[in-house]
């Protein structure tokens, strides 16, 4: 019986020889994460639910950091909250302000060490997916969901259906993993990999880092995948050895393949090379155009960060293009690191002095305007250029702003040149000024 | 168990972050999620819903965030039932969960218009358009989830099997 990666992952979980998409099973977790806006709900099911305490105080993982630091005294009394649950249940893994670990939720996660191939996890927070980088298996999951995993260690699924996309070559210079998942989404729409897995399979993976895995896999669910996943290489044995030593010392991790003849639903072959600079206009990540197709946008703000392009790769790239430029005036341009831990290693390479030099402003690890929390909220009619994952109507502030979703190399651009531009346009600007 | 109320209708995918922006996410209380429920794409929806009304949308219903107080803000609402052609599946898993009936109906979700006063069998997946005068057949929700939404979610259902045990 053939399968793909996910179906084995979870056929493993299951104590099962193999599973059929389709059949509902019950999993075993490798670890269950919450955050500041969905804990909350959840510490109030967990009580409902009689549990003596969690599962396992070293797999319960939660994260402040979608309000953090607490934007106000609603937020600060949900921080409360958990804060109180984490010690009463003496988690291991509970980050606090300031902590050396903090940081981001799916950012923190890889770099903590929490995540090894072949793990099944949830989390009750969409963008979960992220961990398919790592080729394991996560999803995410509600507050219902999360209490109940957390007191008993398992939860049920739906074995879902793949598509495979079968990536070649490798991507132009100056393309992220960023422009290849928003070209995708582009591609097969918001809703075109509804309850599926989007497995990611062929010779161009290895061209791809894991910082650009961790990009695609995060946006696997704003093409309404369940998960998104990518094979273990020796890249990914790299990473593990990097952030989780002790797993990878122990061999406490699984590598999964899918079966050469396992079924998909469909197929999809990509040439990295011929994947543009995209760029997802308001109001749905699938709404895309290619650089350089479309007419001038101004804009009035730019956000580099996230969940999805807040790794220490990203910041980097942002400070190559910052370097010796200016932000138009009149453009407000937020940097926001992933983690703190992100956060020091940008001071120590001097790219938050690059960054200040440049005039922009940088944040502590938080998510705030990703989701119009704080720490950068826009007003009715005001366009940003946002390196982050949603840019549904009300997104990051009034519901009359837009948000384009881009690659970093498009948002740092377009944050000197005050409109929606590419590298390309700030070198064309250059020789025009000699 | 039946739905019976006025339909809202609206497009496709209705996300999360419409249906109950973040900047209101710092409570989980649902009286206060429904005081801004769908607020961005209708402003006037917390003042003309009705207990028992019934959204009816397009495809992707629910796509976004896993926030469970997007279902919790629908039902605080009134809403008796979604009604679309597919739901995104953390919401479908969350509505479930938090007791708000839906159904995947791509024929009701197309010809039910606005305004319209339409009854659900949620033991047989009838619906009943009573301002057309037409019917749509949707699946039946299994036994076992029809108690869950009766017994107001998934922490009643399990209190409500705790009691008999």
């Amino acid at each position: 019986m053939s399968m793909t990666m996910t179906q084995k992952i979870l056929a493993r979980h299951a104590g099962l020889d193999h599973v059929v998409p389709g059949q509902l099973i019950e999993a075993k977790l490798d670890l269950v994460l919450g955050n500041d806006v969905t804990t909350p709900p959840a510490i109030d099911v967990f009580h409902q639910t009689c549990a003596c305490g969690v599962f396992d105080k070293s797999k319960v993982v939660i994260v402040p950091d979608h309000f953090t630091p607490n934007k106000d005294i609603k937020s600060a009394e949900h921080c409360m909250k958990i804060r109180r649950f984490a010690k009463e249940q003496d988690l291991l893994n509970y980050y606090e302000i300031g902590d050396p670990k903090m940081g981001v939720e799916h950012v923190i996660l890889p770099e903590n060490g929490l995540v090894a191939p072949g793990d099944a996890i949830i989390g009750a927070d969409s963008h979960t997916c992220t961990y398919g980088a790592l080729g394991a298996f996560a999803t995410g999951v509600g507050s219902t969901d999360l209490a109940c995993a957390m007191a008993t260690g398992q939860t049920w699924f739906r074995v879902p259906e793949a598509i495979q996309f079968v990536l070649n070559g490798s991507l132009s210079k100056g393309v992220t993993g960023k422009d290849l998942i928003l070209h995708i989404i582009g591609m097969i729409g918001v809703d075109g990999a509804l309850y599926e897995s989007m497995e990611f399979t062929g010779p161009g993976v290895s061209t791809l880092s894991m910082s650009d895995r961790l990009t695609i896999c995060n946006m696997a669910i704003e093409a309404g995948g369940k998960n998104g996943i990518f094979p273990v290489d020796e890249q990914t044995i790299e990473y593990l050895k990097t952030y989780a030593a002790d797993r990878y010392a122990a061999n406490d991790f699984e590598v999964f393949e899918a079966d050469k003849d396992a079924s998909y639903i469909r197929t999809m072959v990509i040439e990295l090379s011929e994947v543009p600079l995209t760029v997802a206009f308001p109001h749905l990540p699938d709404n895309t155009k290619v650089l350089g197709t479309f007419g001038r946008v101004d804009i009035d703000q730019v956000v580099i960060g996230s969940c999805t392009n807040g790794r220490l790769e990203d910041l980097r790239l942002a400070a190559s293009i910052f370097k010796g430029q200016k932000v138009k005036k009149g453009v407000r341009c937020i940097i926001l690191p992933g983690s703190q831990r992100v956060w020091l290693a940008a001071l120590k390479e001097g790219l938050l002095e690059v960054f200040a030099e440049s005039n922009c402003v940088v944040s502590a690890a938080t998510c705030g305007p990703c989701l119009g929390g704080h720490m950068g909220i826009l007003a009715s009619g005001e366009r940003c250029v946002s390196t982050t994952n949603r840019n549904f109507v009300g997104r990051m502030g009034h519901p009359g702003s837009e948000v384009y979703l881009s690659g970093v190399p498009v948002a740092a651009a377009s944050a000197i040149l005050g409109y929606i531009a590419g590298p390309d346009d700030l070198r064309d600007r250059a020789k025009e000024a000699k | 168990m039946n739905a019976k109320g006025k339909v809202f209708k609206y497009g496709a995918n209705v996300d999360t972050d419409v249906i109950i922006p973040a900047r209101y996410l710092n409570t989980a209380d649902p009286k206060e999620l429904a005081k801004h429920c769908m607020e961005d794409i209708d402003e006037t929806f917390v003042n003309r819903v009705s207990v028992g009304d019934i959204i009816v949308a397009g495809p992707n219903f629910g796509c976004g965030s896993s926030r469970e107080h997007a279902p919790v803000a629908i039902k605080a609402c009134g809403i008796s039932c979604v009604i679309a052609p597919s739901f995104a599946r953390i919401f479908y898993r969350n509505a479930i969960n938090m007791g708000l009936a839906i159904m995947e109906c791509k024929e009701a979700s197309e010809k039910i218009n606005d305004g319209d006063e339409v009854e659900v069998d949620f033991g047989t997946g009838l619906i009943r358009d009573l301002t057309q005068g037409t019917e749509f057949t949707a699946n039946p929700f299994p036994e076992f989830i029809r108690k869950i939404i009766e017994a107001d979610g998934l922490v009643g259902y399990i209190a409500t099997i705790a009691q008999k045990a």
